[in-house]
């Protein structure tokens, strides 16, 4: 099966799109593309839109130093799937260009959720200089560290310590909320309000943080009282 | 057996990687490893003159990179340690001289002949930075017991992290006992508590590693100082044997010292 690879003009530079099918098998497609129209590309910026592939770092950052061993650079990777959006934001790579994102039509799960309610679980620690973006629910096993950020336009659940930025409601949802075993982060934002974390006595406890009246309201977990 | 790449790296500048790269290196070869060390520092190197070799260089690492001597040439035999060699990096050029390839490639040709490699990583998170991390088996973190050091640490293990690098360990440099029994300083304890990584060396501030340095002896070789008692741990540490953690802390009591037996060995 070959892998259908596509080179395009566009605004920024050239976009780049890969084909479903086998990540090997793809990477040597655009490989070969990039090779065939070497001279025309050299020194271009490219945007790779990987679709549906799943790339972890070590996938990505072999695919980088591919490209820039030809003279060309990786700016941008677009892609619907989440860990490679990680990847490349871990990778420094920009995961939106300047316009609207092309349309995926075949490529959105077909769901009965409303838009903004995909939650997406995060099963590690976020260090300090990890950000996350989601457009729905983030949930976080582990803990956010200082200088760590997690901005969603849903709410933000942390089973662990939450020391870093958080923002849930970032699209304008008052109602999000923030909760987490240990709340203390560096700062704390529900749509357009922000707050501080005030000096913590004692032990943590699970928080849960909500807008009251403009206000950003911490209140302890109380497994008695019904919601 | 085909010598291990470790990597010393901090994020931060000033919390003692040179001194920890010089005094590792050291004690491994004081240990009778075959060690080679490798600044890759360009620009500002240093390492040549913590191990008092700077009157030695000739050639060095953008020279081998860029093949005007053979990798030989460039590797200085300390004055004391037969065992020990160190590749000094270039004072007239930067960081893009080299590539992470260029490390990988350097350090495949020196791992048959030797234990360990040891890198010196520049501060920062930049070329200088990947090029120390690319060839890396081990990732060594050094930090101080402060909250800006700490927060650069946390970032570095991070990016190992995501370029899934590792294992790292973790150095924490300079401790104060007399500092952290009163409060002032974070403790052992609420460092790992935040990092979350594995503990290889508490190393205690000791006015000797400033006077060492500048005469370009490492402290490792004192058999009367704490900090050098310390490094040379590390190095046994990372050798794969079980020390257990020194006591820095003299005047404690008796359940603070239990305390400190049972907790730096946990994760």
């Amino acid at each position: 099966m070959t892998v259908l690879v596509q080179i395009k003009g566009i605004r920024e530079g050239l976009l780049v799109t890969v084909g479903e099918g086998e990540w090997d098998q793809a990477h040597q497609a655009l490989l070969d593309q990039l090779d065939e129209q070497a001279a025309f590309l050299q020194g271009a910026r490219l945007a790779l839109d990987l679709g549906n592939h799943a790339l972890k770092a070590a996938e990505l950052g072999k695919l980088r130093s591919d490209i820039s061993e030809r003279e060309m650079t990786l700016w941008a990777v677009l892609s619907n799937s989440p860990t490679t959006e990680q990847t490349a934001q871990t990778l420094g790579l920009a995961t939106r260009i300047g316009k609207p994102q092309p349309e995926y039509p075949a490529a959105r799960p077909e769901t009965v959720l409303q838009a903004g309610e995909y939650a997406i679980l995060v099963h590690r620690t976020l260090r300090s200089g990890f950000s996350l973006n989601h457009a729905g629910h983030v949930v976080v096993l582990g803990d956010v560290n200082p200088g760590a950020q997690v901005i969603a336009s849903g709410n933000v659940l942390v089973w662990g310590h939450l020391r870093g930025m958080v923002h849930a409601g970032a699209e304008g949802d008052e109602t999000a909320v923030v909760c987490a075993l240990d709340l203390s982060p560096t700062q704390l934002r529900i749509a357009g309000h922000i707050s501080m974390t005030p000096q913590r006595r004692g032990k943590p406890q699970p928080e849960m943080a909500r807008l009251n009246d403009g206000q950003v309201v911490a209140e302890n977990w109380d497994p008695k009282k019904s919601r | 057996m085909p010598a291990r790449v470790i990597t010393v790296t901090s994020g931060k500048g000033g919390v003692g990687k040179t001194t920890a790269t010089a005094n590792i290196s050291a004690a491994m070869a004081a240990n009778g490893h075959k060690v080679v060390c490798i600044d890759a520092d360009i620009g500002l190197r240093n390492l040549d003159v913590v191990l008092g070799l700077e009157n030695r260089i000739v050639y060095d690492l953008v020279d081998v990179v860029e093949g005007r001597c053979r990798l030989r040439q460039a590797m200085i035999r300390d004055k004391r340690l037969p065992e020990l060699y160190l590749i000094p990096a270039a004072q007239t050029r930067d960081k893009s001289s080299v590539s992470p390839s260029d490390m990988v490639r350097l350090c495949n040709e020196l791992r048959e002949e030797h234990d360990y490699i040891v890198i010196d990583s520049p501060a920062g998170i930049e070329r200088g930075f990947r090029n120390a991390l690319a060839p890396a088996d081990v990732v060594v973190v050094v930090t101080n017991p402060e909250i800006s050091a700490v927060r650069d640490a946390d970032r570095i293990i991070g990016l190992v992290e995501s370029e899934e690098k590792g294992p790292t360990r973790l150095v924490l440099n300079r401790i104060k006992p007399a500092m952290v029994r009163r409060g002032e300083m974070l403790s052992t304890e609420d460092v790992l508590e935040l990092l979350a990584v594995e503990l290889i060396g508490l190393v205690p501030d000791d006015e000797a590693v400033v006077v060492s340095t500048n005469r370009g002896l490492p402290i490792a070789l004192d058999g009367k100082s704490k900090a050098g008692q310390a490094f040379r741990n590390i190095a046994r540490r990372l050798n794969g044997e079980q020390v257990d953690f020194m006591n820095l802390d003299e005047n404690s009591s008796f359940l603070g010292r239990l305390k400190g037996l049972i907790r730096p060995g946990g994760n």
